[in-house]
C-alpha cells in the first residue's frame, strides 16, 4: 500500500503539469488533495507495519540481465521518514497557498520532487534508490530558480551541482560494489551480504558517505545549504530541510553504513585520536555543530540563520549515526524527523508568514517593526518553533537530541562535550532572532517600512499548517513511544546484522 | 562468392540505393513543376518507404554474411546488423524532420544524398573488410560533407562543409595508410586474419610499426567519431549545417562508426580473447605500479582518446552560447564515454551491446536535441541560448521535450541516457580489473555531473528566464509526432531498459 505514496504523488505532478495555467486555485487545490492523500497512505501503513520488522511491499525484476530488481521495502526507520514527508508535503502545500504565478508548474515539480523522496525512502534495491535519489535533485532546481528569491540562480545552481557531484560519489560507489560483489544483484540486502572485502569497504564507504553527506549538509560540504535555503521559495526551503538533507543522511544510514560496515574499522593507526572514518565523519558532524551554531549567531537575515541551524542541527543527526550504538542511532533518526518537522516550521515562519508582510528578512529592519504587537501569531508560533528548535523537553528535538548525546557520550565522551557547546549556542541563536524579530523594543530603528497600513491578515492555511506542524512536534515530544517502537527494532536489526 | 549471394546480404543496401534514386527520379522528373511543400513531403515520404523497407529485408539477410574465397566481407545479425536497425530508424526520424525544412529547394537531392549516406553507414556497419570498411566510410563521408553544405545561402554552411571535407580528406588519408600498413605485416585485408597475423596467438607481437599502423587508424576512425583531439571540424559542422544535416551527423554518421569500431575490437578479441592482456610498460622505477594492462596497444591508444574526449569535450560545452556547438562538444565527451567501453572490451556481446545501447538512444536524442533548436532558430533565426528565453510560454509542450531530452544527455534517471551510462560503465568495470578502469569510470561519471551545468544552462533559459518575445512558436505537425514519439522512447526505453536490451538479444541467436 506505502508503494502508492510514490505513484501518487508523481502521477499528481503529471496531472498538475496539464492543468490549464490559467486556474492556480484549481492547481494548489489538487496538490493539498494528493499530499494529503499521500500522507494519509503514509499514516495508515505506519499504523499497520510499525514494529513489525522489515516488510516487502513490492519486488519485481526489473532488469534481469543485470539481476536489478524493483525492491520497495519499509522497516521502521524507512516508516518514520515517510511519515515526516507526508506530513512536511501537507505543510509545503498550506505554505505555498499565496503561489501565483505558474501556479500549476510549481505543484508539478514540487510533487516530481515529492514522490522522488517517498521512492528514496522506501527502496530496497541500490540502483532504484539512486534513481529516485536523482529525480529528486532536478525539481530542487527549477523550484528555486523559477520562484525563489535572492540570488536564486545562484542558489540553484550551486544546489543541482553539489547534489550532482554528491549523487556522482554514490554513482562510482554503487558501480564499483556491483561489479566487485559479482553477486549480480543491486539488492540492499544482498549487497551488505556480498562479502564485500574489508579492503575494498574501506575506500566504498568514504566515497558513499560523503557523496550522501554533501545533501546531509556535513560540513565542509554544506555550503549549498544556507544559500540554497534562502533563495528557495518558502515551501522548497521547508522540503530542503525538512525532508531532502534527511535524504542525505538516511542514504549514509541505509548505503554508505549498510552495505560498507567495515569501512567503519579502525584503520590501525591513529593521528589526534582519529583512527578510522567513523573518528572522520564524527569529528566532521561535531565541527558541523558548533560551526553552524556559531555562524548562525552571527547572521542579519533571519533566513540564514534558520539556514545554519539546519547544517547544526543535521549534524547531530550524522554524529548520532557514527555512534554506532542502539541510543545513538535511534536519536539520529528521531532528529530527523524532528527537524524536519521543525525547520519546516520555522521556514514556514521567517519565509512565508513574516517576509510576505514584511517583504523584509534583515534583523535589523525587523528589529522596528514590533512584530509581537503586530503578527502576534507569528510571535507565539516562533516561540514554540523555537523552543522546540533549542531543544526543550516536551518538544521531539529533546527526546531525539538527547538520545545522540547520551550515545556520543557512550562511543566518545570528547565528542559529547563539544555537542554540549554547540547546544548553548543554539539556545543563544535562537533567542537572539526572537528578540531581534519580534520582540525588540528599540524605537531608534526607522519605520521606514511600516507607511502607517496594517501587516495582511494571517490565512487559514498558515494556521492549519502551524498548528499541524507544532502539533507534530509536541506529539511525538510528550510521546517518543509512537515513533521509538519502530525506530528500536529497526535500529537493532541494522546494528545486529552488520547491515540491513 | 556468387551475385545471388551478395544480393542476399546487400539486400537493405540495395532497396535504399533504389530508393535514393527513385526519389531523385520523381522529384527531379515528374514533380519538377510541383510545389516546394508537395515535392518535400513526397521526398521524405518516399526515403521512408524506402528505409522501411530495407528494415524489412534484414531478417531475410543470408546467415554467416558474405564470404569471399573463405574470408568474411560483410557479416550478418548481431551486432553489425543491430547498428544496421538503429541506422534505419534514425534516417527515417532525420527525414521527418525535413516537412518543415526551408533551407534548400533541392530537396530530391537531399533525400537522396541522405539515403546513399545511410547507405554507406549500412556497410560499415557489416564490414569485415578493410576494402568494404574503406569504401562505405567513404560513401558516408561524402554524402555527409554535401548535406553539410546544402544551406547554400548560408556562409556558414559552406565554411562548415570545407573545414568538414579538408579534416575528413585528411583523416581518410591517415585510415588508408594505417590501412596499408596492416596489409603490409599480415598479407590480408580481413579483421580477423590481420589480428591474426599481427598479434599471433599470444597477443604480444606489438611491434613499433604495428602502433604506427594503429595510431593511424585510430586518427582516422576518431575523426569520424569527433574524438579529441580530432574534433576540431564537430563544432563548426554542427553550428553550419542545415538542422536536418547536422541531425544526421549526430546521429547516423556516429552509429555507423561506432558499429566500425565494434567490428574491431571483435575480431581484435576473437583473436588472442579476454584472458591475453598486453603490457604496456609505463613506469618502472621505484614502487609505483609498473605495468598497466590494455587489451592490446589499440585499446591503449582508444583510453588516451577517450580520457580526452570527455575532459576536453565537457569543458569547453561549458563555455559555449551557441546551442548547436554545445550540443557538439557534448557530442564529443559522449563520445569519450563510449571510447571507454570500447577501450575495455569484453568478447561477450555485454560490451557491444552496452556502446550500441549508447549509441543509439544518444542518436535518437540527439536527433531530438536538433529538431528543437531547428525549430527554435526558424523563428528566432539564432541558435544562440539566449534565443531560447521564454521558450516555455511560447511552446509549453516544446518545452517540456526540451526539458527531457537534455535531461537524458546529462543523464538523469529514469530517462534513458542514465541507464545508457550505467550500463556502458557496468560494463567498463565487467572487463577491467583494478584501480586504472576504477579511476577512468570515476572520471567519467565526475565528468557527466560537470555535464549538468550546460545542460540546465539552456534549461534555465527556456524556463527560467524570461521571454523577451512572447510570440508563440508553432511546430510543424510532422516535427511535433516526430519529437513525441522520440521523448516517449527517451522515457520508456529509460523506465523499462529490458525493451531494448531483449530486442538486442535477439540478434545473437
Amino acid at each position: 500500500m506505502l508503494a502508492w505514496t510514490i505513484y501518487l504523488s508523481f502521477a499528481g505532478a503529471f496531472a498538475e503539469a496539464l492543468i490549464p495555467k490559467q486556474k492556480p486555485a484549481l492547481a494548489r487545490g489538487f496538490a493539498l488533495l494528493v499530499a494529503v492523500a499521500g500522507c494519509t497512505i503514509a499514516v495508515l501503513g505506519f499504523a499497520e507495519m510499525a514494529g513489525h520488522g522489515r516488510s516487502v511491499i513490492a519486488d519485481l525484476p526489473w532488469v534481469p540481465a543485470m539481476g536489478i530488481r524493483y525492491t520497495l521495502a519499509a522497516d521502521g526507520i524507512s516508516l518514520v521518514l515517510v511519515l515526516l514527508t507526508g506530513l512536511a508535503a501537507i505543510a509545503g502545500v498550506l505554505f505555498s497557498w499565496n503561489i501565483e504565478e505558474r501556479t500549476n508548474e510549481f505543484f508539478a515539480f514540487y510533487l516530481a520532487l515529492i514522490g522522488g523522496v517517498y521512492g528514496v525512502f522506501l527502496s530496497a534495491d541500490l540502483f532504484l534508490l539512486f534513481v529516485f535519489y536523482e529525480i529528486a535533485i532536478v525539481p530542487k532546481y527549477f523550484l528555486i530558480a523559477i520562484w525563489g528569491s535572492t540570488r536564486r540562480e545562484y542558489g540553484a545552481m550551486k544546489l543541482a551541482l553539489y547534489s550532482f557531484v554528491g549523487s556522482a560519489m554514490v554513482l562510482i560507489g554503487l558501480l564499483a560494489a556491483y561489479t566487485t560483489a559479482g553477486s549480480r544483484s543491486t539488492g540492499l540486502v544482498e549487497l551488505a551480504h556480498a562479502g564485500l572485502s574489508p579492503g575494498f569497504q574501506m575506500w566504498a564507504f568514504p566515497l558513499v558517505f560523503v557523496g550522501f553527506g554533501v545533501l546531509a549538509g556535513m560540513w565542509p560540504f554544506h555550503t549549498w545549504a544556507p544559500t540554497g535555503h534562502v533563495a528557495a521559495p518558502t515551501a522548497a526551503s521547508m522540503l530542503l530541510a525538512g525532508v531532502v538533507m534527511k535524504l542525505g543522511a538516511y542514504g549514509c544510514l541505509r548505503v554508505a553504513m549498510g552495505v560498507f560496515p567495515h569501512g567503519m574499522d579502525p584503520w590501525g593507526f591513529s593521528f589526534l585520536g582519529i583512527g578510522s572514518w567513523r573518528d572522520v565523519f564524527a569529528a566532521l558532524a561535531v565541527i558541523g555543530i558548533v560551526y553552524g551554531a556559531l555562524v548562525a549567531l552571527v547572521q542579519s537575515d533571519f533566513k540564514f540563520v534558520i539556514g545554519y541551524s539546519s547544517v547544526s542541527h543535521m549534524g547531530f543527526v550524522l554524529l548520532g549515526l557514527m555512534t554506532l550504538n542502539q541510543i545513538g542511532l535511534t536519536g539520529a533518526v528521531l532528529q530527523m524527523f524532528s527537524h524536519g518537522i521543525i525547520a519546516g516550521l520555522l521556514f514556514a515562519i521567517v519565509g512565508r508568514i513574516v517576509y510576505e508582510r514584511t517583504h523584509t528578512r534583515q534583523l535589523s529592519d525587523l528589529e522596528g517593526m514590533h512584530l509581537s504587537k503586530r503578527l502576534p501569531f507569528a510571535a507565539w508560533a516562533f516561540v514554540l518553533a523555537g523552543t522546540a528548535s533549542m531543544g526543550l523537553p516536551g518538544f521531539s528535538g529533546f527526546i531525539a537530541e538527547f538520545q545522540v548525546i547520551v550515545g556520543s557520550w557512550r562511543a566518545n565522551p570528547l565528542w559529547t562535550g563539544a555537542t554540549g557547546v554547540g547546544i548553548v549556542i543554539g539556545v543563544a541563536y535562537t533567542w537572539r532572532a526572537l528578540q531581534k524579530a519580534f520582540f525588540s523594543d528599540s524605537h531608534a530603528a526607522p519605520h521606514i517600512h511600516e507607511h502607517g497600513h496594517e501587516l495582511a491578515a494571517i490565512t487559514w492555511p498558515e494556521v492549519t499548517g502551524v498548528v499541524m506542524l507544532l502539533a507534530a512536534s509536541l506529539f511525538v515530544g510528550l510521546y517518543p513511544r509512537i515513533l521509538l517502537n519502530a525506530i528500536e527494532p529497526a535500529v537493532k536489526t541494522m546494528l545486529a546484522g552488520g547491515g540491513q | 562468392m556468387n551475385y545471388t549471394d551478395l544480393l542476399r546480404v546487400t539486400m537493405p543496401e540495395t532497396v535504399l540505393e533504389g530508393a535514393a534514386l527513385l526519389v531523385l527520379f520523381i522529384d527531379l522528373g515528374l514533380l519538377r513543376k510541383s510545389s516546394l511543400r508537395l515535392r518535400i513531403a513526397s521526398a521524405a515520404v518516399l526515403g521512408i518507404l524506402g528505409c522501411g523497407l530495407a528494415l524489412m529485408t534484414i531478417p531475410l539477410q543470408a546467415q554467416g554474411g558474405l564470404q569471399a574465397s573463405g574470408v568474411q566481407l560483410l557479416s550478418a545479425g548481431g551486432s553489425g546488423a543491430i547498428a544496421q536497425v538503429g541506422i534505419l530508424g534514425l534516417t527515417v526520424l532525420t527525414l521527418l524532420l525535413l516537412f518543415d525544412a526551408s533551407f534548400t529547394r533541392h530537396v530530391g537531392e537531399f533525400v537522396a544524398i541522405t539515403l546513399m549516406s545511410a547507405t554507406g553507414g549500412m556497410l560499415i556497419a557489416a564490414a569485415q573488410d578493410l576494402l568494404v570498411i574503406f569504401i562505405g566510410l567513404e560513401l558516408l563521408s561524402l554524402g555527409l560533407y554535401i548535406l553539410t553544405a546544402f544551406a547554400k545561402r548560408s556562409g556558414k554552411s559552406a565554411e562548415a562543409a570545407m573545414k568538414y571535407y579538408l579534416f575528413g580528406g585528411m583523416s581518410a588519408a591517415f585510415l588508408l595508410f594505417g590501412f596499408s600498413y596492416l596489409y603490409g605485416f599480415s598479407g590480408s585485408t580481413n579483421l580477423h586474419q590481420i589480428m591474426l597475423a599481427t598479434y599471433g596467438s599470444n597477443g604480444v607481437n606489438a611491434t613499433p610499426l604495428l602502433m604506427v599502423a594503429l595510431v593511424m587508424i585510430a586518427a582516422g576512425l576518431g575523426f569520424k567519431i569527433a574524438a579529441v583531439p580530432f574534433h576540431l571540424w564537430a563544432p563548426d559542422a554542427y553550428e553550419g549545417a542545415p538542422a536536418p544535416a547536422a541531425a544526421f551527423v549526430a546521429s547516423v554518421s556516429k552509429v555507423a562508426s561506432f558499429a566500425l569500431l565494434i567490428s574491431v575490437g571483435t575480431a581484435a578479441l576473437h583473436v588472442f580473447g579476454d584472458a591475453h592482456v598486453v603490457r604496456l610498460v609505463l613506469v618502472t622505477a621505484g614502487r609505483l605500479p609498473k605495468t598497466i594492462g590494455f587489451a592490446a596497444p589499440w585499446s591503449f591508444a582508444l583510453t588516451i582518446l577517450a580520457v580526452a574526449s570527455m575532459v576536453l569535450g565537457n569543458l569547453a560545452a561549458l563555455a559555449q552560447t551557441s546551442v548547436r556547438r554545445l550540443l557538439a562538444y557534448s557530442a564529443i565527451a559522449h563520445a569519450g564515454y563510449m571510447l571507454l567501453a570500447l577501450a575495455y572490451f569484453s568478447q561477450a556481446p555485454v560490451s557491444a551491446q552496452a556502446v550500441l545501447y549508447y549509441i543509439l538512444t544518444y542518436g535518437l536524442t540527439a536527433i531530438g536535441a536538433f529538431a528543437v533548436v531547428g525549430v527554435v532558430e526558424r523563428v528566432q533565426g539564432s541558435d544562440q541560448m539566449d534565443a531560447f528565453a521564454g521558450l516555455h510560454r511560447r511552446n509549453p509542450l516544446l518545452a517540456g521535450v526540451m526539458l527531457v531530452l537534455f535531461l537524458s544527455l546529462a543523464g538523469i534517471p529514469p530517462l534513458v541516457g542514465f541507464w545508457a551510462k550505467f550500463n556502458l560503465f557496468a560494463a567498463v568495470l565487467q572487463v577491467g580489473k583494478g584501480a586504472v578502469p576504477f579511476g577512468l569510470v570515476a572520471l567519467a561519471v565526475g565528468m557527466s555531473a560537470v555535464s549538468l551545468y550546460y545542460y540546465l544552462q539552456v534549461l534555465k533559459r527556456a524556463f527560467v528566464v524570461p521571454a523577451l518575445d512572447k510570440g508563440r512558436i508553432d511546430v510543424h505537425p510532422v516535427t511535433l509526432v516526430a519529437l513525441l514519439v522520440i521523448t516517449l522512447w527517451v522515457v520508456m526505453a529509460g523506465c523499462f531498459p529490458v525493451i531494448l536490451q531483449t530486442w538486442m538479444e535477439g540478434f545473437y541467436v
